[in-house]
């Protein structure tokens, strides 16, 4: 493979160095690096970043290709500027055994885009019943560290406990889906002034916390970590920080939609604005950018859920839950915590790459900017404002809240282990 | 007024006012030896039923056929909907035979707003209740009920319900027609109570325009109406309430509370009721229950939704022929 010389990016954000790849790694980091036999890119005036790592994505493979597959998914991860995804176990047939897992993994390496680390299912069939092989699925080559029932809560206390407990023998993590089910039957949207307007079923913000509660005496208790996904509620806010405060072993993450969007959208009953958990209230986005900026959530994670048209072009009960993310995680991540002042482009390279590869030990990514790191790498024109069109994504699927709005930034490069796999905004 | 009805939210009071005297003169048309008028010929509405409901629909079709439009009923019981057509697909099937309005009934809460907001059809649609959201023409010929009432029916004319002070007792949490009855009666200048039990009423009623009472007894004495609405046996199963009983005992209305309320205070029901349960049969069957009245001004009602929306000949309502040129 060749040289590639990345002229004049601001690294993290910081002063414009040049930055020289030689085949999978970053060879040097420097002022005035030498571009012979390099090819070289102009960079200036742009951010460049680690790769981003998504630790929570819905490939949809196997089993709903109409909406996702492996392929487009990771094409739509490189489109977004991530060189890493976590694969959610929700698939059809389930990942809660070796051979779905292997299978999800090795289609990622075959394709290339994007490194493809699969999450495998807490218990059989997703049901919350019965422990699945999760020894079997870390020890299998797709080397399964992240745990996740998601989409359905693990919410029997003592499958959760034994989970934790278990997943400790091989270093694994379990991220829980925080839902509690009772609370939650017939749920529509959040629970509150324009689900009382809108007659649509609440869904509490008691429902999330209760569990995260919960959890994180459990992990206490036992010893363990746990993880917890798309947190979206101030008191969930509190109770993490809280946890943290008692040395409890727990990390967050935060959608980009949660970062951004507030349930009055729900209004237009456009089910496009349908998601799990759902969009909460303007008090709630400004405790979760809080909560980012100073580390009480650890990550962003997309949750990137694509639908097939005919799924969303309905009324609104009986609309899927989720929106894709990957394509326009970064732009929302610039909008709400960059240009609010919140974080810094080195706050987002630790919230969007580091941290989400520590958590989920995605060897070779999050890794530092800096002479022999693995060349896994994000330009970002983070001057660039316009319009979002989902008619240009590289994801199968079309249902994205921000149609039509204006977002900052745009993923110009991505580099995968020192091969390009987004050039000038276009996919290779 | 707008080209749908989808919400009573949506109705100023000028609106209101104006369907409200419109259903007055259409009520004539009750009093004549023939029951219709030309109004509507030539013109198609759908009743699209997706739920079971057999006095909305009767209602509206008889409101339809006394302007002579052609009535097309759509129940989804049986049709290519229990096949799995979904909603886009139902409505621009209708559409594409030629039909200018859509009254729809849904178990989903929006459905309507949808199929009017979603560029799927062209018709004016009109919601004849969807989940536990809206149902604005209960809403209008409640309100309507209780001007004939509380005020007359010549007297009241050209007014609103200034000051009138209305209470609803019930199942507000799953009511559509609390939810309208609330929006409506406050644009139209009454004072609205809730009753119910805490388990009954949503999180976030606090900023609806009404006041919000655990205690029956100690509203009735202020009330002008008290519209009873039903309760589901099935809700105790939910833990809403302990028991039938129980909820009777705190929450009904016998002869006894009806005696609370003030001499020319009206008894409402928007239908069906439950007998023993929310109402006892001495109330519902006294001359203050106006259960059967709001029935028949429910077919007035609908006819003047409807010549207002589709545009009548006449030219008395010229600012609400905003469907001509669909």
């Amino acid at each position: 493979m060749s040289k590639i010389l990345i002229r004049g990016a601001k690294v993290l954000g910081g002063e414009p160095q040049d930055v020289l790849i030689d085949g999978e790694v970053i060879e040097a980091v420097g002022t005035g690096l030498s571009a012979e036999g390099a090819e070289v890119v102009e960079a200036a005036g742009k951010v460049l970043l680690p790769g981003l790592v998504d630790l929570h994505t819905h490939l949809r493979e196997p089993g709903r290709e109409d909406s996702e597959t492996v392929l487009t998914g990771t094409r739509a991860a490189a489109s977004g500027g991530y060189t890493a995804v976590f694969a959610m176990a929700n698939t059809f047939p389930v990942a809660d055994t070796a051979g779905v897992v292997e299978q999800v993994y090795r289609l990622g390496q075959e394709h290339g885009y994007c490194d493809v680390q699969p999450i495998g299912a807490v218990t059989v069939g997703l049901e919350g019943r019965k422990l699945a092989e999760l020894g079997a699925m870390h020890e299998s080559a797709a080397g399964v560290t992240v745990f996740s029932d998601d989409g359905k809560c693990v919410d029997d206390a003592v499958i959760m406990r034994r989970a934790l407990e278990y997943v400790k023998a091989f270093g694994g993590v379990v991220a829980q889906h925080a839902q509690e089910p009772r609370l939650t039957e017939g749920a529509q949207m959040n629970e509150g002034i324009v689900s009382a307007e809108l007659g649509l079923g609440g869904w509490p913000a008691v429902a999330e916390e209760s569990i995260i509660a919960r959890d994180v005496l459990l992990a206490e208790h036992v010893g363990s970590r746990v993880h917890i996904c798309h947190l979206s509620t101030a008191g969930s806010v509190e109770i993490v920080r809280w946890a943290k405060s008692r040395g409890i072993a727990v990390t967050a993450e935060v959608t980009p939609h949660h970062l951004l969007l507030t349930d009055e959208l729900v209004r237009t009953y456009n089910p496009v604005y349908k998601v799990n958990p759902p969009l909460r209230t303007e008090r709630d986005v400004h405790a979760l950018r809080e909560a980012l900026a100073d580390g009480t959530i650890d990550i962003v994670a997309t949750d990137h859920a694509p639908h097939p048209h005919e799924d969303k072009d309905c009324e609104w009960a009986a609309a899927a839950m989720g929106m894709v993310g990957l394509e326009t995680a970064l732009s929302v991540v610039q909008e709400t915590m960059v240009d609010t002042g919140l974080l810094d482009w080195a706050g987002v390279a630790d919230r969007m790459s580091v941290k989400p590869a520590q958590i989920g030990q995605a060897t070779g990514h999050g890794r530092p900017v800096s002479a022999g790191e693995p060349a896994n790498l994000t330009l970002v024109d983070t001057e660039y404002r316009g319009q979002v069109d989902p008619a240009g994504f590289a994801s199968r699927s079309r249902n994205t809240p921000y149609q039509g709005r204006e977002l900052p930034g745009r993923v110009t490069h991505t580099w995968l282990r020192g091969k390009a796999t987004l050039v000038d905004g276009k996919l290779t | 007024m707008q080209r749908h009805l989808i919400s009573a939210a949506d109705l100023t009071r000028d609106d209101a006012v104006l369907i409200l005297d419109t259903a007055e003169e259409m009520a004539r048309v009750a009093d004549r030896p023939i029951k219709k008028l030309p109004t509507l010929r030539g013109r198609t509405i759908v009743n699209l039923f997706f739920e079971d409901s057999t006095r909305t629909r009767i209602s509206f079709e008889a409101a339809e056929k006394r302007l002579s439009a052609d009535v097309i009923n759509f129940t989804a019981k049986g049709s290519s909907v229990s096949k799995g057509e979904s909603l886009k697909d139902t409505a621009q099937t209708l559409e594409a035979m030629g039909v200018d309005a859509v009254v729809i009934r849904h178990g989903a809460s929006g459905a309507p707003y949808r199929l009017a907001n979603s560029g799927w059809i062209d018709a004016a649609v009109i919601n004849a209740g969807d989940g536990t959201h809206q149902h604005p023409t209960q809403a209008l010929l409640d309100a309507f009920t209780m001007r004939r009432r509380l005020i007359g029916r010549d007297a009241g004319l050209g007014q609103d319900l200034s000051g009138k002070r209305i209470t609803i007792v019930g199942d507000v949490l799953h009511s559509r027609v609390a939810r309208s009855n609330v929006d409506l009666l406050h644009t139209l200048g009454a004072e609205v109570t809730l009753v119910a039990p805490p388990t009954l009423v949503p999180v976030g009623v606090g900023t609806w325009p009404c006041e919000v009472s655990y205690d029956l007894d100690s509203v009735l004495p202020k009330s002008d109406a008290v519209m009873m609405l039903r309760v589901q046996r099935e809700r105790m199963n939910a833990a809403f309430f302990p028991t039938e009983r129980e909820y009777s005992r705190r929450y009904g209305l016998d002869g006894e509370r009806m005696a609370k309320m003030p001499g020319h205070a009206i008894v409402m029901h928007p239908g069906p009721m439950v007998r023993g349960m929310e109402i006892t049969a001495e109330v519902a069957d006294s001359d203050r229950c106006t259960v059967v009245e709001q029935v028949a001004n429910g077919v007035s009602i609908r006819m003047a939704v409807l010549y207002l929306l589709l545009g009548g000949n006449e030219p008395a309502v010229t600012n609400a022929r905003t469907n001509e040129e669909k």
